[in-house]
């Protein structure tokens, strides 16, 4: 019995961390088992949020989930500048960090920035297509349920089996059985393939979407920019996000069953995960920017008071930008030796990307021109995003050159690179798309001032800890070592990177804090459109109600909400009509802890559960197959009742 | 706007610290090294050209156009786009672009070869093989195995055959040139060169477990008349390296330095051709199949 168990022990067990997290998640489980018992908040939770299909409230829940893992990823990075901020410094041991650093890549892009950018974007696409939901409101519960259990099962290895640890790109034969023993790498591999799963689900979902569910006279070419971005972004996904199903199978395979695709033997091939990694890994990349840059592209246009300059350029760039991301991905491994040849061509397909992304920056550029610029908080992101994705842009094009990248590569300098291209492109973009889009989804704004001084927390924190490292790359200093001597002299501007990624840690802090204080204090506001913003998403209510428009708009331009306040156009004709909804379901959370317990019985070769959780999982599709559900209507009444509240006497006033 | 003075302020405190070429990478030993920081500092400068120009045009919009500058009626108006300007900032950046592309080609091909002005002599090869968290470096030509630390004649072409008996590894001596990494599967070939006499760093930077990060080397450059001394002391001194003896180094994680006569390569070869034949049944000639071209 005592052996069964010993399994699901931590290896390195009896490491303070580790105990205090794991009584510390029990805890925390139990507290909010019996909070909710207390306030007798089950009925609501599952009735409001574990069953629901509304594109908003699935919004809401990923970004939750997203802050949840900006939290862990964040501890993650905080750990590895305070052990490396000096010279053989003791904090941690070397295989505490390499778990660290594994955990921090996988969650920060796989479980921070992609379920954030999903959030963002289930909240804000239907509203600003003019749609009542998704095309599939189940299967998008579905895909979030998935992500969720997906990124729960993953962060479990931390206390349960042990914590991943052969760095986010799981280069084999390191990431084999025969190098890394732990089930580590089997929570890698599962874990990001039921994650997976729904994000591919998600990438179907919003191409039928955007494509299928546009207002009447929403052309392509007069959808706004973040739709246009994330339309391409999720095509981008149904085509990237296969490889990663494929690469992780096979690496199941070769862990649990005893394969040997990527082994060193039997004619296994470590160069071939690394070319599957990066094939699905590059586009990966531009996933979570493409969204970035159509999130700017609403903020920048919003604030200078100006339309977005350039708007077909900005599709075409975009489109552009994803062809290229698939031609990429050899710049990854430049030194795996494929000859002058094949590195020049890489070389170039790489620069080429930098000429779209010119355009784009640009055309933002040009956007201020003759613009009123207002600098609130989702403006200053967006504003500080210019000039520090510049330096990463430009760093970007220095690394594509293969000749000098032999010398970058798998150093610090790396390291800088991508986060002064992912953290302005990226988290500074959700967290200026959060403060944007909040009023609309909550009815009212969070504080300017608290966001102000995060925002220069933030921005200024993360030049002084990502800067020094260009140097300490160049000076020879490698990526994921735990330690290096006094000797080498990279000391004093890893403790300087210290000093910054503590600044970082205030400034997400205070988001924190800016949210409770908001909901707290901040003044109940109930307009549409507080920051006199273009699009349609402002044009209904904030919050927004459960059916999102009473009568559909028609569109007539890009800007189809700035129109209707500045010319007077017309949105919304016609009378209210019963109002189609999905109905809300359990079987896509079920499906979910399904998955989490085939998966944890996957992880530790439990095959005949792995086999009954299997079984169910696939009961469930069954039932679905064979379910009816017609789904429900809002009557004529019940929409007059609602548009009432938010003050609107009949239909009439509202087109006024 | 305050942000910027704070990142001017750390550039100016920085730059002396770049400039005084104090930064290995930047500081090259030997003519590989030397393109490579050439093709940096060239490439650092046609960057900065571009930062400059577009924080320029940003400073200027958000100066000039800013709300509490441009007054409370006014309206901005709708501009479309210009093709005049469109098609500038499309051209002005292919050009750079392809510029950038020439050097690349260029100066990656000449990396990738015996360095320039060295081809008419014989090179040195070298086998450098990671094991664990140590680097086991084999001399054919001269029939002598090391641990842990190479000795290279300088002004002479040396050509690394980089393969690892574990995960993959990187090879790398910042100050004579570029990595490459080091696979169970193939033997990858770096050619490197030392033109000055010096003791150089080198390490693995391609994470690869627990011991990773001490994984380093000493790259002793010394001049041919030492270099040879330094092979006949061994051929007196060392012990001989046995299979047995190999398969002990092998299993350790980390080692101090060793020396030895006679090299593994008799009786355990590396992986050269080995990839090749699974993959087309025929050999190819007598050089490694990392020579695409």
């Amino acid at each position: 019995m005592k052996e069964y168990f010993s399994r699901f022990a931590v290896p390195d067990n009896g490491e303070p961390m580790i105990i205090a997290s794991q009584i510390l998640i029990v805890i925390v489980s139990l507290g909010i088992i019996v909070g909710l018992t207390y306030f007798k908040k089950w009925k609501y939770l599952w009735n409001e949020w574990l069953t629901t299909v509304d594109h908003k409230r699935i919004g809401i829940m990923y970004i939750l989930s997203a802050l949840l893992m900006l939290f862990r990823g964040g501890v993650d990075a905080l750990l590895m500048r305070a052990q490396t901020s000096m010279p053989e410094n003791g904090l941690l041991d070397a295989q505490h960090y390499n778990e660290i650093f594994t955990t921090h890549g996988v969650i920060m892009i796989l479980f921070m920035a992609m379920p954030f950018i999903i959030g963002l974007m289930n909240v804000v696409i239907p509203l600003q297509i003019g749609a009542r939901d998704v095309a599939f409101p189940r299967l998008n519960a579905l895909s979030f349920w998935l992500f969720f259990f997906g990124a729960m099962l993953f962060n479990i290895s931390f206390v349960i089996g042990g914590s991943p640890d052969a760095g986010w790109t799981a280069y084999f034969p390191l990431a084999s059985t025969e190098f890394s023993e732990s089930v580590g790498m089997n929570y890698y591999a599962i874990a990001i393939q039921i994650a997976g799963i729904g994000t591919l689900m998600t990438g179907i979902n919003f191409i039928v979407t955007i494509l299928k569910m546009r207002a009447p006279g929403m052309t392509l070419m007069k959808m706004p920019m973040f739709t246009w971005s994330i339309l391409i972004t999720n095509i981008i996904i149904v085509f990237a996000f296969p490889v990663l199903t494929v690469a992780l199978a096979l690496m199941t395979m070769d862990r649990l069953f005893g394969t040997q695709f990527f082994t060193m033997s039997n004619g296994g091939m470590d160069m071939l995960w690394a070319n599957l990694f990066w094939v699905w890994g590059h586009p990966e990349v531009y996933i979570v920017i493409l969204p970035a840059f159509g999130i700017y592209s609403e903020i920048i246009s919003t604030f200078a008071k100006r339309n977005l300059y350039g708007y077909k350029s900005m599709v075409f760039s975009m489109v552009a930008i994803s062809a290229l991301s698939f031609l990429v991905w050899a710049h990854h491994f430049y030194t795996m030796g494929h000859g002058a040849m094949v590195n020049g061509i890489f070389s170039i397909t790489t620069m080429a990307i930098a000429v779209p992304t010119g355009v784009k920056m640009f055309n933002w550029l040009l956007t201020l021109y003759k613009g009123k610029i207002e600098f609130k908080t989702p403006m200053l992101w967006a504003m500080a995003f210019i000039p520090i994705f510049l330096i990463g842009g430009v760093t970007g094009v220095m690394l594509a050159m293969a000749s000098a990248d032999y010398q970058y590569h798998n150093t610090m300098f790396l390291v800088a690179h991508f986060h002064y291209v992912l953290i302005p492109g990226t988290v500074f973009a959700v967290l200026a798309g959060f403060t944007y889009w909040w009023p609309k989804i909550f009815g009212f704004s969070l504080s300017e001032k608290i966001g102000k001084w995060s925002f220069w927390f933030i921005a200024i924190s993360f030049n002084v800890t990502f800067f020094p490292m260009f140097i300490t790359g160049l000076n020879g200093q490698a990526r994921r070592m735990y330690t290096y001597s006094e000797s080498t002299g990279f000391g004093p501007l890893n403790f300087i990177s210290f000093i910054g990624a503590l600044g970082l840690a205030v400034g997400f802090v205070l988001i924190v804090y800016n949210i409770y204080w908001s909901t707290r204090y901040a003044p109940r506001h109930v307009t549409e459109d507080p920051w006199d913003a273009r699009s349609l998403e402002w044009a209904t209510h904030s919050p927004v109600p459960a059916y999102n428009f009473a009568v559909t708009p028609v569109v007539e331009s890009t800007q189809a909400f700035w129109d209707a306040k500045e010319k007077g156009t017309q949105l919304f004709r016609g009378k209210y009509e019963p109002i189609h909804m999905p109905s809300n379901s359990g079987l896509p959370f079920i499906m979910g802890v399904l998955f989490f317990f085939f998966g944890f019985c996957m992880v530790f070769g439990m095959w005949i559960p792995s086999i009954i959780f299997g079984l169910a999982i696939f009961a469930c599709m069954m039932y679905r197959s064979f379910e009816h559900d017609p789904g429900y209507h809002i009557s004529v009444e019940e929409i007059k009742e609602t548009e009432k509240k938010y003050g609107v006497n009949s239909h009439e006033n509202q087109l006024a | 706007m305050k942000k910027i003075w704070v990142l001017l302020g750390l550039a100016a405190i920085m730059l002396p610290t770049l400039s005084g070429c104090q930064l290995k990478v930047l500081d090259p030993k030997g003519p590989v090294a030397e393109t490579q920081a050439g093709v940096i500092k060239l490439s650092m400068i046609v960057m900065a050209f571009i930062v400059l120009t577009v924080v320029g045009l940003y400073l200027f919009m958000l100066y000039k156009y800013r709300a509490s500058k441009v007054g409370a009626d006014y309206k901005p108006p709708h501009i479309e786009g210009s093709r005049v300007l469109e098609t500038i900032w499309i051209t002005i950046p292919i050009l750079i672009v392809i510029f950038l592309s020439i050097v690349t080609v260029k100066s990656t091909s000449e990396v990738e070869a015996t360095p320039k002005g060295y081809e008419d002599q014989d090179p040195l090869i070298i086998y450098a093989a990671s094991s664990n968290w140590k680097w086991h470096f084999s001399y054919p030509e001269q029939n002598i195995e090391t641990v842990n630390y190479v000795n290279i004649p300088t002004n002479r072409p040396i050509e690394f055959k980089l393969y690892s008996y574990g995960p993959i590894t990187s090879f790398w001596i910042p100050q004579l040139g570029g990595q490459k990494y080091a696979m169970s599967d193939m033997v990858n070939t770096l050619h490197l060169l030392a033109d000055t006499p010096g003791s150089y760093l080198g390490r693995n930077s391609n994470f690869n477990g627990a011991g990773f990060a001490e994984m380093e080397f000493e790259t002793q450059a010394m001049s041919q008349k030492d270099f040879d001394k330094w092979v006949k002391d061994v051929h007196h001194t060392a012990e001989k390296l046995t299979e047995p003896t190999f398969n002990e180094l092998l299993k350790d994680g980390h080692l101090g330095r060793k020396t030895y006569t006679g090299t593994h390569l008799t009786f355990r070869p590396a992986p050269e051709m080995h990839h090749m034949k699974k993959m087309d049944g025929h050999q190819k000639a007598t050089e490694g199949q990392h020579h695409h071209e």
